[in-house]
């Protein structure tokens, strides 16, 4: 249902650049944490929603593996410069697990085992711009990457993206995160350079 | 998907110039839910071949069954705004999706005195508030600081001349004063706030909004003239996601 807006005709980056501005390209794929590894045996593992009004939506580990699975490439940009081209993830859309949740929350704060968390507006994680990812380029997701799940936003910086994902918080305030309240930017669009508080 | 609201078509109806660079857009939108004041919305724009673009644009006044009103500024360089604010044309579409936003709203059950605090184009969810606050025939005192470079800019200035009992209106020009205004041209400090607003024990509901900078100013000096975190409510205007 395209409705065109008759003479816009908005403004479009030259030849599909994919390398957004001071990023640099990577083969290798650079790990960085807060802190140690956190180890967290999928029999352990948990994923809950809890919504603003107070409901908790819980999968485990097999509930998680029952439910459809995508496979996507996608780029990674990390707040860093580094940028990674084309990798490959599997893992469940949120909108799947977001379909019996009833919100009318704008925000999301992510967290993982180990405590860090992440804040982001929850549109960012909808309509099919999010995972929990499970796998990496056709393996298991390593636990230095965030195995045996992690959350994948790839639009926004990559610390945005949670390691060892936990749990999201829906809240109809925003609530920075580990790294939003020590000094970088709220959003993260790498597209912007919003790296730094005052982006 | 969650039940988010969903995306409709709306019609540009009517459009009035409040000022050299913003204009107020009256949109028909058809199965619209309604809204409380303060709240916003998506608006969506695509281009013919297919390439899109969305912003959020407060709603400037009540619900008027499908209409609603956004008003937008032009921002230099923008991709949107100068669309919206030049470009589009009565009887032109664009989509929109809301009410968004639960937080930054007040609704005419209020009691407490209200604080509004207008940054530029920020006046647009508060100007909802006192439209809202006219049209329930609320007697809850309102006072509106309102924070401009200069006299031009002035968004509603009819409107806001017209009197309103029980709302009071204090203009701070940030660089260009009307000529024989007593207060020098200078961002927002806190003495207006403390002459413009209410002392901290009456406990009123404050609403700031503007564009970022402003809005983390403004809410210091109302922390500094000890208004409790929770009754300062803020709305950023930051560029797209900031
Ligand atoms: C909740 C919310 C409500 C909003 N309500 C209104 C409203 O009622 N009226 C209104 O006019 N705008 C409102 N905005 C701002 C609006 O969403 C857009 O950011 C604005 O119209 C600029 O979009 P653009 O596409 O023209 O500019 P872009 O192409 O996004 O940006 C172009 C350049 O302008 C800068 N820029 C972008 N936005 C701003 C800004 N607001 N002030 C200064 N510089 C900017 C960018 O950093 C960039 O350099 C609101 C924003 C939010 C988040």
């Amino acid at each position: 249902m395209a409705i065109v807006s008759r003479g816009f005709s908005g403004r479009r980056r030259e030849g599909g650049e994919r390398l957004p501005p001071g990023q640099y390209l990577v083969e290798d794929f650079p790990v960085l944490s807060a802190g140690p590894t956190p180890v967290v045996p999928p029999d352990r593992w948990e994923f809950a929603i809890d919504t603003e009004s107070g409901q908790t939506h819980r999968w485990s580990w097999r509930e998680l593996m029952a439910l459809p699975r995508q496979r996507q490439t996608v780029d990674i940009h990390c707040v860093t410069r580094w940028t990674k081209l084309d990798t490959t993830w599997e893992g469940v859309s949120l909108d799947v697990l977001f379909e019996d949740v009833e919100t009318t929350a704008d925000y999301a704060l992510v967290h993982s085992y180990g405590g860090y968390t992440t804040n982001m507006p929850l549109d960012d994680l909808l309509d099919g711009k999010a995972w929990i990812a499970y796998r990496f380029d056709g393996e298991e997701l390593a636990p230095v990457h965030g195995g045996p799940a992690r959350l994948l936003v790839p639009h926004l910086y990559f610390w945005k993206s949670a390691k060892w994902v936990r749990g999201i918080r829906l809240l109809d305030d925003d609530w920075p995160g580990f790294w939003e309240t020590a000094g970088y930017h709220n959003y993260g669009d790498p597209w912007r350079e919003q790296r730094y508080e005052d982006d | 998907m969650a039940r988010r609201p969903t995306w409709r078509p709306a019609r540009l109806a009517e459009v009035r110039r409040e000022t050299g660079t913003a204009r107020t857009l009256r949109l028909e939108v058809p199965g619209w839910p309604g809204h409380v004041a303060g709240q916003h919305l998506d608006l969506r724009v695509t281009a013919e071949d297919g390439y899109t673009a969305q912003r959020s644009y407060s709603l400037a006044a009540p619900a008027d069954g499908d209409s609603v009103e956004l008003t937008v500024e032009q921002v230099p360089d923008g991709e949107v705004s100068p669309y919206l604010t030049e470009v589009m044309e009565v009887g032109d579409e664009v989509e929109v999706r809301g009410p968004v936003g639960g937080w930054f709203v007040w609704r005419a059950e209020g009691t407490a005195p209200v604080l509004l605090v207008a940054g530029g184009s920020g006046i647009v969810p508060l100007m909802s508030m006192i439209r809202a606050r006219r049209r329930a025939a609320s007697r809850v005192p309102f006072r509106l600081i309102y924070s401009l470079r200069d006299f031009g800019g002035r968004y509603y200035a009819e409107e806001l001349r017209r009197p309103d009992p029980g709302l009071d209106v204090t203009y701070v020009y940030t660089r260009t004063p009307p000529e024989g205004w007593r207060r020098p041209a200078a961002r927002i400090m806190l003495d207006d706030l403390a002459e413009g607003g209410w002392p901290a024990g009456f406990e009123p509901e404050c609403y700031v909004c503007g564009p970022t900078g402003f809005v983390e100013a403004a809410a210091d000096l109302l922390l500094a003239l000890g208004h409790a975190p929770q009754r300062i409510r803020t709305e950023r205007f930051g560029p797209t996601g900031g």
